[in-house]
């Protein structure tokens, strides 16, 4: 007789219960379902659900279920893809462009899964079709901007500080002064190391040259601020399409990549993510009132009428202090206990910052947020390109004191500061970006094809299943529900990961699943041959996991190294593989080691004399 | 049920130099074949054509596949698009210059047979969803994937059967992808999927049979190193009868049941299974032996037990 710890069965048992659980969603599928947002932003309440119900019955398109999730998204479930397009049509048709519709698959787990939050693992885009993105930053282009704004600023400081110059000049990440006279270059220096001390200042070659040059830490800041602005912008831009689950990704040095699933037309998608976004500080108008205004659509004089983020009018002063291309960077960063946007200016934007906060001292100034959008249309045949803009106002904010091209916007809750800090982030000056990749992904593997993938992979496993009995028996059976428990392990990891499923991915699934079988049949194959060498069953239990272990071991640590590298250094479809493979490989060793050898003293375990082990 | 009742005796390293022509013949072949007849690459890699259909009224994608491939075109992904169900996607193989209008005028006609209103809105060229980029990102991974393989073995085998392990795995998926260009299976993304699959499948079954020659060396020390080779292998043969058997048998059921998608993704994992228990007696172990391994490599005085050795 051999115990097996009490504890040590009773944490495995709950291990599993809570694996089940996790994994379970999976198990009920995805239908094709529809998720509607609201253009103006606002959320869906449960009038909606009656009268979009009403509309589908009188077509009559059948669906399986309506509800709205915590977003205020609107969700329709269908039993088919050709249900689901017909009722996006009779949709759109009715609502023209009220609502951003996008097609996707809904899961039908029960709603007291949902309520625990638990929900099936999302396909990647080549299971389910969508668009691919890649966004390359121009982040050269992002630095020589901002040289181009340090020449300015150097010629103006320089001006200031009465020190006349020859030329100012771009070379390389550094900038050439040529002073008129050399006897200056000390004034020069200390003007320009008072205008930003981290510039690093030295003499040229000739005397009477300067050399300004930006640090290392200063172009890579600036990199990281373009592609971080990008991706903020991406972000909102993708938010504003109503896709589910949406993916916006940096991928590389340089790259964004975006995943919109569900979504098939690209020219819509490159549309509204292609818009161009920039800020502008302007000054309430404090003394008329905005309801006023808004009511007669007449603005006063040298004002105009905009909107807060909450829908509230306001009117500002028709003056901008300054824009978008002078903000060099904006972060979020508590000072002194309270959240506040910290923002810097470069010097013209300081400059008129100066002047106007000497001046209005204790008024309010506020940050316009301005989205525009190109699109061409057709016009009486002709060609035509118009420009959208959207304005909104940000952050309203009283001027505490007077500052010129550093200063910060404290006032707010952190929630709001960092949401502030992003807006201001992605109307900066944008850093070009190009598409370098643009992928079309249809559902192309197709329905009937997806069932035969299920059914093959399902008759593979009961034949697996039922030779394992027969050949190892009672031993099989354990190792057959060691299987199943592993599967359920790696559903549930992957969904706690919250990654997404792809084909390659499914194999590297298929290839943890073929080296937990041969785990168990080389354990196995040698409590056979220590049985054979005359070893009392349990010795040949004993011995059998012990020796097979170091081969197990070995072979997947080795494939768990390659499965981290192909992580680290792949991308795409390697990755996915990659992915799959590390997590299966860890529940396929817990398993097999631990699981079965837990399972066998449960079969075993409480018998006084074993005659004869069914192996 | 037992397959083997006693173990075999088979003299597998006498006959390792016929294999080491054989394996560089078919190493050698698969590169030729590659080279010369090439893969049969997919819209995945080549791009292709891409045509935007609008039928007069809502039209089944299955539907359109039947008409498509009842034309005789071949290759070809149909999807839904744009806004609503009467809009159809297909995308095809890259065409010759001046030919695509031939080609659109054939798709055109296909779908002309289920909807007399189908109308060609636009027509185009596009890229490969594999850049070149990311092949060659991928490539680096499977290398430096190598190197770590060849330090882990050389670290708890010694060097020779470092190299012999790698020399197995760069073999298998070469080999794997030679016949995928013999037998003209479409290389998509699911292929490359299954040639990573390979070379982990590869690296598990050697290591398996290393285990138990490290574990003879240092049983049979006196015994020559050949034998002890062909002794370690006779003992894991049932093990690699079965491990290779159900997960052969698993992919076949893959290939005949799982419809086209699958197909070249079994086809080709097929191959692999069988190489890669192959490569790991004639190719991993052989080269092994005739790097000098013997029972020296694992004695004294690194002698640890397995357990502390464990990393």
């Amino acid at each position: 007789m051999q115990r097996y710890p009490l504890w040590k069965g009773a944490l495995l048992a709950a291990m599993l219960l809570v694996a089940i659980l996790l994994a379970l969603p999976n198990f009920y599928g995805e239908s094709p379902a529809l998720q509607l947002s609201r253009r103006d932003r606002a959320l869906f309440d449960a009038t909606a659900i009656t009268e979009f119900e009403g509309l589908l019955r009188g077509a009559p398109i059948p669906f399986e279920k309506t509800y709205v999730d915590d977003d205020g998204r609107l969700w329709i479930r269908f039993g088919g893809a050709p249900d689901q397009l017909k009722a996006r049509d009779l949709i759109q048709g009715r609502y023209e462009g009220q609502f951003a519709i996008a097609t996707t698959f809904a899961s039908r787990a029960p709603d007291w899964l949902n309520n625990l939050g638990l929900e099936p693992m999302s396909l990647g885009l080549d299971l389910r079709g969508g668009i691919y993105l890649v966004y390359e930053v121009d982040v050269q282009g992002a630095v020589a901007q901002l040289l181009q704004r340090l020449e300015r600023d150097i010629r103006k400081v320089l001006r200031d500080a009465r020190v006349p110059y020859e030329e100012v000049t771009v070379a390389g990440t550094a900038m050439q002064v040529r002073l008129r006279d050399p006897a200056q270059a000390d004034a020069a220096t200390r003007a320009l190391r008072d205008y930003d001390s981290s510039l690093a200042v030295t003499p040229g070659t000739d005397s009477g040259e300067l050399l300004v040059q930006l640090t290392q830490d200063q172009v890579k800041q600036r990199q990281d601020f373009a592609i971080q602005q990008n991706m903020t912008a991406l972000n909102n831009r993708v938010n504003a399409l109503g896709v589910a689950e949406p993916v916006v990704r940096r991928q590389g040095l340089n790259r964004i990549a975006v995943q919109l699933p569900g979504i098939q037309d690209a020219s819509e998608v490159v549309r509204v993510l292609g818009k161009v976004a920039t800020l502008e500080f302007r000054l309430v108008d404090t003394v008329n009132s905005p309801l006023e205004a808004q009511r007669t659509g007449r603005a006063p004089m040298g004002a105009r009428l905009y909107k807060e983020r909450n829908g509230n009018p306001v009117l500002l002063k028709r003056d901008v202090i300054a824009t978008g291309e002078q903000l060099i960077d904006a972060s979020f960063a508590p000072s002194q206990g309270e959240p506040a946007v910290s923002v810097k200016l470069d010097s013209r934007g300081g400059d008129e910052m100066l002047r106007t906060t000497r001046e209005n001292l204790g008024r309010p100034m506020a940050v316009v947020f301005i989205e525009k959008e190109r699109e061409q249309v057709e016009r009486d045949g002709q060609k035509v390109v118009i420009d959208r803009s959207k304005e909104e106002v940000i952050s309203i904010a009283t001027i505490r004191g007077v500052f010129s091209n550093n200063f910060q916007i404290t006032g707010l809750s952190a929630a709001e500061g960092s949401e502030l800090a992003k807006l201001l982030r992605a109307g900066a000056l944008a850093a070009p970006i190009y598409i370098v990749e643009q992928r079309l992904i249809g559902p192309s593997t197709g329905q009937d094809n997806i069932d035969a993938g299920v059914l093959a992979l399902t008759v593979a496993a009961i034949f697996l299943f039922a030779f394992m009995i027969l050949y190892y028996r009672v031993f099989g059976l354990i190792a057959d529900i060691v299987l199943i428990s592993n599967v359920v392990f790696i559903v549930a990891v992957l969904g706690l990961f919250d990654a997404a499923l792809t084909l390659p991915g499914i194999a590297g699934i298929v290839l943890t699943v073929g080296t937990a079988v041969d785990a168990n049949i080389l354990i196995y194959e040698r409590i056979r041959e220590e049985l054979g060498l005359g070893n009392s069953p349990w010795a040949a239990i004993n011995a059998g996991f012990d020796r097979a272990f170091s081969a197990i071991a070995d072979s997947n640590v080795t494939m768990l190294m390659s499965g981290i590298v192909l992580f680290l250094f792949g991308s795409g479809p390697v990755r996915g593989f990659a992915v799959t493979l590390c997590i299966g490989i860890a529940t396929s060793m817990f398993t097999a080691l631990i699981g079965s050898r837990a399972l066998i003293h449960l079969a075993y375990g409480r018998r006084r004399r074993i005659e004869r082990l069914a192996i | 049920m037992e397959f083997f009742r006693r173990v075999p005796t088979i003299r597998f390293m006498e006959l390792r130099r016929y294999w080491y022509v054989l394996s560089a013949v078919v190493v050698l072949g698969s590169i030729a074949l590659v080279m010369f007849r090439g893969l049969n690459l997919t819209v995945d890699f080549t791009g292709g054509v891409e045509m935007e259909v609008e039928f007069a009224q809502p039209v089944d994608l299955e539907r359109a596949r039947a008409a498509l491939k009842e034309a005789g075109l071949e290759e070809f992904q149909v999807q839904n698009f744009g806004t609503t169900a009467n809009d159809l996607l297909v995308r095809l193989p890259p065409v010759e210059r001046g030919a695509s209008q031939a080609m659109a005028d054939r798709v055109l006609g296909a779908l002309r047979t289920l909807d007399l209103g189908v109308e060609l809105r636009r027509t185009e060229a596009v890229g490969p969803q594999v850049s070149e980029e990311l092949a060659e990102q991928a490539a680096l991974a499977v290398l430096m994937t190598l190197l770590l393989i060849l330090v882990y073995i050389a670290l708890r085998f010694r060097w020779r059967f470092g190299v012999g392990s790698i020399v197995a795995t760069m073999h298998d998926p070469i080999v794997a992808t030679g016949a995928i260009a013999l037998l003209g299976i479409p290389f998509d993304l699911n292929v490359v999927a299954a040639l990573l699959t390979i070379l982990g499948y590869s690296v598990n079954d050697t290591v398996v049979i290393f285990d138990r020659m490290r574990e003879r060396f240092l049983t049979m020390r006196k015994t020559e190193s050949a034998q002890i080779m062909n002794r370690a292998i006779n003992e894991t043969m049932s093990r690699t009868i079965i491990t290779s058997g159900t997960a052969l048998s698993s992919v076949i059921f893959l290939a005949v049941l799982g419809g086209d998608t699958l197909r070249g993704f079994a086809v080709a994992l097929a191959i692999g299974i069988v190489i890669g228990s192959y490569s790991s007696i004639y190719v991993a172990g052989a080269i092994a032996l005739d790097l000098g391994a013997s029972a020296r490599d694992f004695m004294p005085p690194e002698k640890r037990s397995e357990a502390d050795a464990l990393p």
